[in-house]
Parts: C-alpha cells; sequence; structure tokens
C-alpha cells in the first residue's frame, strides 16, 4: 500500500499518495490545472508545458503531470507568473506550424483552439516559423497533417501503450521534430497499423482526423478512449 | 506622351489600376487595365485533401464565399462522382439565391448608386455611400435591408455568415429548420417590394446617363453564362452557352468537365489577372463576357414571372442583344428580382425540409471541374487528385477573369470618349473607374488574394509626375 501523505495546493490540504503525481493528487482533489499533452490512462511525458506549477522552495516551475507529489509540498496551480508562462507555451505551439483554424476540420473542436480562448490568447507574439510540411492522406480512413500536429505524443502513446501497434515515433529533435509513421513511412504502408483509429480519436488537434470531414466537422470521439485507458491501469 | 494611372480604382473589391497613355496633344493613344495583387492559392493547396478545398477557397474572398464554396463542392462532387440528394441541391440553390440577393444588393447600393444617384460629375468627397445615405435615404435603407434579407438565410442556414462552411461536398451539412423557413417567407414579400421600388426608380432616371450609356464599353463581344435545358436562367445548375454579339449561337450545352476545349487562358503583361479567350477563335479576338449582363444576352427567359416581365421591357428598351456595360446595372437589378422570386419557389418545394442532404464517398473519379454562375460571372474549379485524394493541381477561372479582355476594351472606349487631357476634369476619371465598377470585378478573387477595395486616380505627366489624384 502506497503511504498517505498530505500536500497543500492552492494553501489547501488535499490528500494523496505517494507516487501519484500533482496533477492526478490536483484532480481528484477537484483542482483545476490546464494541460495539452496528458492523456488520462497513458505514461506521462511533459511535452506541452501547459502543466506547470510553482512549488514552494522549489526555483523552477515544474510540470505538474510528471512531478510526484512529496509529503509537507505547497503547490501553486494559478499566479500572474503561471498564466504568462503558460500563455507563452500556447502561442509557441502556434508559431512553430501553420495553424488555419478557418480552414481546418478541428476549427471549434480543437483542444489546442480551447486552450487558447480560455488563456486569452488573442495573438502570437513570436514569429511564425511557416514550415513546410506535408500531409499523409494514404490511408484509406485517416489523415495526417503535421501542419497542425503539437507534437503532444498523444498518438504515440495510446497507440503503443493502449492498442498495442506502436505505429507512431517522434523522429529528430527540437523543432525538426516529426511524428512518424512505421519507420518513416506513409500511413497506408504501416503493416502495423490496425485502423483502430484510437490515436484520430485522442490527437487534441486537427492533426489527426477522419477522412472526408469538412471544415469544423471533425469532433472527437475521445471519451471511451480515455476510459479505456483509464480501465487498464498501471500508467498514470 | 503622357501617362494617366488610376491606381487603385476604388469602390470595387480588389486592387486594380489603370494607366492611360496620352499623346501631346492630350489624347489617349491607349490604356491598360491590370490587377496588382496575387496571392498564389494554387500553389498552397498542393497536398491537401481534397475535400478541405471548399473551405479554403471560400477563404479567397468575403464577398461571394458561398459561390467559393459551391463551385468547389460541385467540383469534390466530381471527384467522388457522387450526386448529392435532391434536396441537398435544392438547399445549395437556396443559399445561392440568397447570396446573388445580398451580392447584387451591394454592388448597386454600396458600389454603384452613388455614381448613378448622385450623379459622376458629383462632389467626389460626397459621393459614396454615405452621400447616399443623405441623398436618398429610402435608396440606402433598401440596399441595407435587401442585403440583410440574403445574409439571414446564409446565416439561418450554415449557422455562419461570412465563411459557411455548411456546404460541404457531396451535399450540405444539415437540413433546413423549418423556423428558418417561415421566418425567410414571411420576410419575402417586404423584400420584393423593395427590390420592385429599386428598379422602377432605376428606369426613371435612365435617361440622365444616354451619354454613358452610349459610350460605357458599348463594343460587342461574345457572352457566356449558364442555362437550363430550356434556355432559362440558371445560377447554380444548367450547361455552358456562348452567344455571339448578334445573338446567334457560337455553342451550348458545354458541361462543366469539357470547359478547357472552348476556354482557353491567355496571360497577360503587367498583370496577374489571366485573360481567358473562346479557344476555337483563339487570343484575343475569342473576347467575351460573363456576369448579370451576358446572362440575361445568353438565355431566353428567367425562368420566374416578375423578372422575365422586366427582361422583357429591357429588350423592349434596348434589343435582344445588349452590349453596354452600364446595363450591368439594370441587369442585376432585374436578376435580384429573380433571385427573391426563386428563393420562394425552392421555400416551397415540399421537398425542401427534407433530412436526406448529403452523400458520401471517397476518390472516384482522379479529376474534377465544379462551374456555376456567381453573381460575377461564370466560376470555375478543376482539381486533380491523386488516388488518396490529395490535391495535385488546382485552377480557377473567376468571373472577373472571363470579362478581363472585355474590361480592357471598355477601360479604353471610356477613356477615349472622356477623357481630354488639355480639360483634365475628376470626373472623366471617375467615369473610367466606374466602367470598371459596372463590371463588379472582385479582384481579390480574380487573383486569389486578398484584397481590400480602395480608391485612388492618379494623373500623370511623361516624366512620372503625378498631376493629379482622386480618392
Ligand atoms: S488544429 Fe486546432 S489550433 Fe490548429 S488549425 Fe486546427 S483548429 Fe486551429
Ligand atoms: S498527431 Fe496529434 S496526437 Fe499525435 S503528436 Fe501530433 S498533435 Fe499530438
Ligand atoms: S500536460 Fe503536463 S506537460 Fe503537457
Amino acid at each position: 500500500m502506497p503511504e498517505n501523505i498530505s500536500i497543500r495546493i492552492d494553501g489547501e490540504y488535499v490528500p494523496a499518495q505517494e507516487g501519484q503525481t500533482i496533477l492526478e493528487v490536483a484532480r481528484a482533489g477537484g483542482k483545476y490545472i490546464p494541460t495539452l499533452c496528458y492523456l488520462a490512462g497513458t505514461s506521462s511525458v511533459g511535452a506541452c508545458r501547459l502543466c506547470i506549477v510553482e512549488v514552494s522552495g522549489v526555483g523552477r516551475l515544474l510540470p505538474a503531470c510528471t512531478t510526484p507529489v512529496q509529503d509537507g509540498m505547497s503547490v501553486t496551480t494559478n499566479s500572474e507568473k503561471l498564466k504568462q508562462y503558460r500563455k507563452i507555451a500556447v502561442e509557441f505551439l502556434f508559431s512553430e506550424r501553420n495553424h488555419v483554424c478557418a480552414v481546418c476540420v478541428s476549427n471549434n473542436h480543437c483542444e489546442l483552439q480551447a486552450m487558447a480562448q480560455k488563456l486569452g490568447v488573442t495573438s502570437v507574439r513570436y514569429p511564425y516559423a511557416y514550415p513546410k510540411l506535408g500531409v499523409d492522406v494514404s490511408h484509406p480512413r485517416y489523415v495526417l497533417d503535421h501542419n497542425r500536429c503539437i507534437l503532444c505524443t498523444r498518438c504515440v502513446r495510446v497507440c503503443t501503450e493502449v492498442e498495442g501497434a506502436h505505429v507512431w515515433d517522434v523522429s529528430s529533435r527540437g523543432i525538426r521534430s516529426m511524428i512518424i509513421c512505421d519507420m518513416n513511412r506513409p500511413w497506408a504502408q504501416a503493416s502495423s497499423c490496425t485502423n483502430c483509429g484510437k490515436c484520430v480519436q485522442v490527437c487534441p488537434t486537427g492533426a489527426l482526423a477522419e477522412k472526408g470531414f469538412a471544415v469544423d466537422e471533425m469532433v472527437k470521439k475521445d471519451h471511451n478512449m480515455t476510459r479505456l485507458a483509464a480501465r487498464r491501469g498501471g500508467h498514470s | 506622351m503622357r501617362k494617366l494611372v488610376i491606381d487603385p480604382v476604388t469602390r470595387i473589391e480588389g486592387h486594380a489600376k489603370i494607366d492611360i497613355y496620352l499623346d501631346d496633344a492630350g489624347h489617349v493613344t491607349d490604356t491598360h487595365f491590370h490587377v496588382t495583387q496575387v496571392r498564389g492559392f494554387e500553389k498552397f493547396t498542393e497536398g491537401r485533401p481534397f475535400y478541405e478545398m471548399p473551405a479554403i477557397t471560400a477563404r479567397i474572398c468575403g464577398i461571394c464565399p458561398v459561390s467559393h464554396l459551391l463551385a468547389s463542392a460541385k467540383a469534390c462532387d466530381a471527384i467522388m462522382a457522387v450526386a448529392p440528394p435532391p434536396t441537398g441541391v435544392k438547399l445549395r440553390e437556396l443559399i445561392h439565391c440568397a447570396q446573388f440577393v445580398q451580392s447584387h444588393a451591394l454592388s448597386f447600393f454600396h458600389l454603384s448608386a452613388p455614381d448613378l444617384l448622385l450623379g459622376f460629375d458629383s462632389d467626389p468627397a460626397h459621393r459614396n455611400i454615405f452621400g447616399l445615405i443623405e441623398d436618398h435615404p429610402e435608396m440606402a435603407r433598401a440596399g441595407v435591408a435587401l442585403r440583410k434579407f440574403g445574409q439571414e438565410i446564409i446565416q439561418g442556414l450554415a449557422l455562419e455568415r461570412v465563411h459557411p462552411s455548411w456546404i460541404v461536398p457531396g451535399g450540405v451539412n444539415t437540413p433546413l429548420d423549418s423556423g428558418v423557413r417561415d421566418r425567410t417567407l414571411a420576410g419575402l414579400p417586404a423584400a420584393r417590394a423593395l427590390a420592385e421600388r429599386t428598379i422602377a426608380f432605376f428606369k426613371t432616371v435612365l435617361d440622365r446617363f444616354e451619354e454613358e450609356i452610349a459610350n460605357f464599353g458599348n463594343t460587342p463581344t461574345m457572352y457566356a453564362g449558364l442555362v437550363d435545358g430550356g434556355g432559362g436562367l440558371q445560377w447554380y445548375g444548367g450547361l455552358l452557352k456562348f452567344r455571339d454579339a448578334a445573338g446567334a449561337l457560337v455553342a451550348s450545352d458545354i458541361p462543366a468537365r469539357d470547359y478547357a476545349q472552348y476556354i482557353g487562358e491567355a496571360a497577360m503583361r503587367d498583370s496577374y489577372l489571366k485573360a481567358p479567350y473562346y479557344k476555337p477563335i483563339g487570343y484575343p479576338d475569342g473576347v467575351y463576357r460573363v456576369g448579370p449582363l451576358a446572362r440575361l444576352n445568353v438565355v431566353d427567359v428567367c425562368g420566374t414571372p416578375v423578372a422575365d416581365r422586366e427582361l422583357a421591357e429591357f429588350r423592349q428598351r434596348y434589343g435582344p442583344m445588349v452590349h453596354s456595360s452600364f446595363h450591368f446595372h439594370y441587369a442585376r437589378l432585374i436578376e435580384l428580382l429573380h433571385g427573391l422570386e426563386k428563393i420562394e419557389v425552392l421555400l416551397n418545394d415540399p421537398e425542401i425540409l427534407s433530412k436526406h442532404v448529403r452523400s458520401r464517398a471517397n476518390v472516384n473519379s482522379l479529376e474534377g471541374v465544379g462551374m456555376i454562375e456567381a453573381p460575377r460571372g461564370v466560376l470555375i474549379n478543376h482539381y486533380k487528385v491523386d488516388e488518396e485524394g490529395a490535391i495535385k493541381w488546382a485552377n480557377l477561372i473567376v468571373a472577373t477573369g472571363h470579362n478581363n479582355l472585355a474590361i480592357n476594351a471598355s477601360v479604353k472606349q471610356v477613356a477615349e470618349h472622356f477623357i481630354d487631357g488639355e480639360h483634365f476634369k475628376e470626373g472623366m476619371l471617375n467615369r473610367v473607374s466606374a466602367v470598371v465598377r459596372a463590371y463588379d470585378p472582385c479582384l481579390s478573387c480574380s487573383t486569389h488574394a486578398n484584397g481590400m477595395p480602395a480608391l485612388q486616380l492618379v494623373l500623370r505627366g511623361p516624366d512620372g509626375r503625378v498631376l493629379s489624384t482622386e480618392g
């Protein structure tokens, strides 16, 4: 049995267990921390930095989704500084790729867009990179548009950890990172893909979508996936 | 030699420039109408799934997004090789009519009425929509009301006013709500009364413009437009028909997929706007016009009673083939009536509320062409895709493109007639701009660019010095 401990979140004592992350404890205690890359039931990677929190006595901001709790910890989930940093994180995501929401299948149903609205990101203060990226339309049912990918790796994790197929990976590093399919082949040639569509449903943006949907039409059915993943237990 | 530059031409959608060359005696020797803005659209769609095209093309321009959506959706239908369900087609026609009403109202009341009602030589500072509101408040109000009527239909159908993503490959995204139908039917009589009053009023001022009518690009050309099997006006369906200046049939029953056998596209010096021409005759003699006037010249009838009555009167006044580009305005008002009548017919169709509005399919054909009449004339979208549906190639021919050669000829004619370099007056140059406005060119979509309308007219001396500016 993991040991019961107690931490403070925004001044309130919240029950926790050793081994849990700050995010898990916060959620269980009804505290909101914004997240993008986090996908309940799969491992956490700390990719998006939306969930950063302040921990007293620690000089830097820590991602709540990957930081384990410690007895007596005192966490701040919301402050001017955090708001600013979260905004910057979202602006970076927009500036790195080509997000033209007005023509995107996920417009109005997109977690990135919703997050931007929630955080009050009305403009991007950094120059857009405008990378020239492709769209993989080879799969008979699904599309991958790298222009809208935020490299959250939810697809990678759900495919590996829930479906067990491990079709997706991340290639290169930094700004050149790309989601790749079976050693960088067109999706249709990925022999390991079971066509289950889990990656599509958990993708927070319009990067992965079902084929044939027009603008605004792609509504992800991610609830089943989250439930399925959560039921597996194990990873958290 | 001296050179006059009208840059940019105002009260049009987009950005254009007109050069007028004068000899030493101040007579016009040549003119050039060119479009100066471009944002390559065909290029950045490469590799994207074809079914995204309607939404992308709709972003080309905020003035008639519905037309772009429709032409593009029809091209996608062709790629999927499906026919939308009958109600899907009717709903597409309905939103299209609404778009015509609002677009024609915008063109007539906001962009052209200042010239027509206040006069070409009136004070330029006053010759705009605000001057119109002051001097003819009832006309300005009619314009606003008609635009609103059209826009509310679009909004009711598509739930989004400017760029409705409701039109999708295979049909439309949601059925018509009976509340929207009833509201629209209730508003129709008032809208029709406004349109009828406007055309009646317009006919009373026509006589003031004899000189303009006689010199506003009345060079005979061929005309092209869509017609149905009975020779009736068609905006959404129909087949392409060409008539020559005398009214003789040149070609007819041309389906979208065969357009390239009849229409060639020439690149023009100093302009991003290509110049389509009638292929069997060749460039540059194969000049033809599209748009409201051209449509009325190619059809036998409109197909709705009030518009047909007006069409008969129009022909009585000016003959069976009307060439003066000034009459684009008149034609637009007749079409406005037709649009309102057509809306009524569609809304009273018992099938219009059917829930079956969309067909679905994957790629079944590697090429697709969609052709419709936009308010400004024939609009063609042509795509090629790979087996997986990624766009490999795209071509758009827009109304202003078809009219390019004719606009050039009209500009020249108006300039020659009205401009005398020795006695330069603002009103002369305004007429040159006005003939361009008569075509209601949408230059942002012609060059597939995102343009803002602006107006400035510049007269330059031989050394390039600016002699005079309007705007
Ligand atoms: S993925 Fe989201 S943020 Fe990106 S373009 Fe689409 S709607 Fe916009
Ligand atoms: S494709 Fe979607 S799920 Fe996968 S990394 Fe990109 S944004 Fe995340
Ligand atoms: S949710 Fe924690 S870093 Fe993305």
